[in-house]
């Protein structure tokens, strides 16, 4: 499937997906992404389509990016290793939101990735089966990728 | 983590009767490969659930990121995944370049093959003589193949060391191309040693798949179907063992890696055994590979970017990237996120080993203490990648 046919079946099924106009000239195979912004609500129902009917079964990674204020973004990227086809999901929580529905339920993969997420962002995945911290301490303050959160951030040695 | 914080068991264990025992391995365990914590729940000898406990070794590298320029960071990037340091250079160098669309001269693309594919040797080796340990009493001893992969692995060492002055991380990789071209006589000196390799390899062979106690500790224990391995979304070694034909040098050619000749070896069986296998083809691959780059390296420029004044210098324009490298452990990805400045604005790493040992609790239950050790080493887990 070419990059074009897989924005017109988005398109048809995702009426609120935007799909970067950008990365439509470049063909499939040459690794370059799919960016697909969808809605928080059709979150882990695009993850479940692209997996289903684009085939996109491999998952790479997911991550946050805080964008200040205009609040937080969750990306995820996923692979069909078949044909080569990669889409890179995005999502915007908006400001002062830091909940967003897990993608565990599709890709097993999510599952360690989204408690980085949390750990370093506080992005609450609804769904999640075991949403604790991963890399840092049970006891930590705060989350570390926050852009609010200062690198000279003191805190207690010992932990 | 305090001990206060251990976690309550997470999984659901469907069990009635009988006795149930929590133990713990680690964080500091001889087979560890650094450290690590499972806490494993036993029924008898049997494993039936796996809490991993990871973060031993974070570092910060994402925070740490937003506050270094493109031409600090790479040096810091190799303190990643520090057994195949070229490799996290490799993807954040490749990252920026994206986003700047900076050209690379052809003969500094060459040299980061050639420096890649020693280093997925080096570190194969690594992997190949700590596995063997992991599972000594299988191999009358176990330090045998240890020692001789030790030894392979500091001839290669030694040619990093005349190549950058460093021998373990090694600030090889800078944005437009190389920071070093290779010295003189450096290619004929790489030339006899991965000879030398080429050859031991194959006696190392014999050695492991005559012995009826490797074989038993390595057929059939830790199988990962094609289906878990691509929704866990494991990489490299580990994805083409369980039949799944991909590798990034070939479906998504980077640094002129189409300009060679070689194959990605894929196994079927998804077990301990199919790992060795696609790891000991891959030797002979990356020496394949290193010759072709050697015969073949153009003249030219080490660097479209040469001679710069200061940290500061190299400024990325507004965008975003993500590059992948195979690492020696699978996709090593860097997420990029540049806003015109001197340093980037996010940068994620996406660890190839994160994403391996990831599967490990889905793969261990059912399998006895002993082969948790077996099933670890042949995930070749780095806990500088895991924990970032």
């Amino acid at each position: 499937m070419t990059h074009e046919q897989a924005r017109t079946v988005i398109g048809e099924r995702f009426g609120g997906a935007q799909v970067d106009p950008t990365s439509a000239e470049a063909t499939v195979g040459r690794g370059v992404p799919l960016t697909v912004t969808v809605p928080v609500d059709q979150w882990s129902a695009f993850a479940r389509f692209a997996k289903e009917s684009l085939g996109c079964r491999f998952f790479s990674f997911s991550t946050a990016v805080d964008w200040k204020e205009q609040g937080l973004e969750v990306v995820a990227r996923i692979d069909n290793l078949d044909t080569g086809l990669s889409i890179f999901m995005k999502t915007k929580l908006g400001p002062g939101v830091s909940a967003c529905p897990s993608l565990v339920p599709v890709f097993r993969g999510a599952d360690w990735m989204e408690r980085e997420c949390y750990d370093m962002f506080g992005i609450r995945f609804d769904g999640h089966p075991d949403l604790r911290r991963i890399l840092l301490g049970d006891d930590w303050v705060g989350h570390p990728l926050l852009k609010s959160y200062a690198v000279d951030t003191p805190h207690p040695p010992y932990r | 983590m305090t001990l206060e914080a251990a976690p309550t068991t997470r999984v659901e264990l469907d069990y009635s009767g009988g006795e149930r025992l929590t133990m713990n391995m680690g964080p500091q365990h001889p087979s560890a490969h650094g450290v690590f914590r499972a806490i494993l729940t036993l029924e008898g000898e049997t494993v039936v659930a796996v809490d991993a406990v990871i973060g031993y070794l974070h570092r910060c590298h994402e925070k740490l990121s937003e506050t270094l320029t493109y031409a600090q960071y790479p040096s810091i990037a190799s303190k990643t995944d520090y057994v195949a340091a070229m490799t996290s250079e490799f993807a954040y160098v490749m990252a920026a370049e994206t986003i700047g669309k900076i050209e690379v001269p052809k003969r500094a693309q060459y040299l980061r093959v050639i420096a890649a594919e020693l280093q997925r040797i080096a570190s194969h080796l690594l992997w190949l003589g700590t596995w063997c340990m992991d599972m000594g009493g299988a191999l009358g001893g176990g330090a045998t193949i240890f020692l001789y992969a030790i030894r392979e692995r500091e001839t290669i060492l030694d040619l990093f060391e005349s190549l950058v002055g460093a021998r373990l991380l090694y600030g090889f990789y800078q944005v437009g191309g190389t920071r070093y071209d290779i010295p003189s006589g450096w290619a004929d000196a790489c030339r006899k040693t991965i000879d030398v390799i080429d050859q031991r390899i194959g006696e190392y062979e014999g050695l492991l798949e005559d012995n009826p106690f490797f074989l038993a500790r390595a057929q059939g224990v830790g199988y990962i179907t094609r289906e878990l391995a691509e929704d866990v979304g494991i990489a490299g070694p580990l994805l083409r063992g369980s039949g799944v034909n991909f590798d990034l040098r070939k479906s998504a050619p980077y640094s002129s890696y189409e300009d060679f000749t070689f194959t990605v070896p894929v196994e079927t069986a998804g077990d301990c055994f199919a790992r060795y296998r696609v790891r000991m083809v891959e030797f002979r691959e990356s020496i394949k590979i290193i010759r072709q780059a050697l015969d073949k390296l153009p003249d030219g420029p080490i660097s479209s970017r040469p001679g710069l004044k200061s940290v500061a210098q190299t400024r990325i324009p507004k965008g975003e990237a993500y590059s992948r490298v195979e690492g020696p452990r699978g996709e090593v990805g860097c997420y990029l996120i540049a806003d015109g400045s001197a340093k980037p604005y996010r940068m994620k790493w996406r660890g190839a080993s994160f994403s391996n040992l990831a599967v490990l609790p889905h793969i261990i239950p059912g399998h006895k203490v002993a082969d948790v050790v077996a099933i670890m080493g042949s995930v070749d887990p780095v806990f500088g990648e895991v924990d970032r």
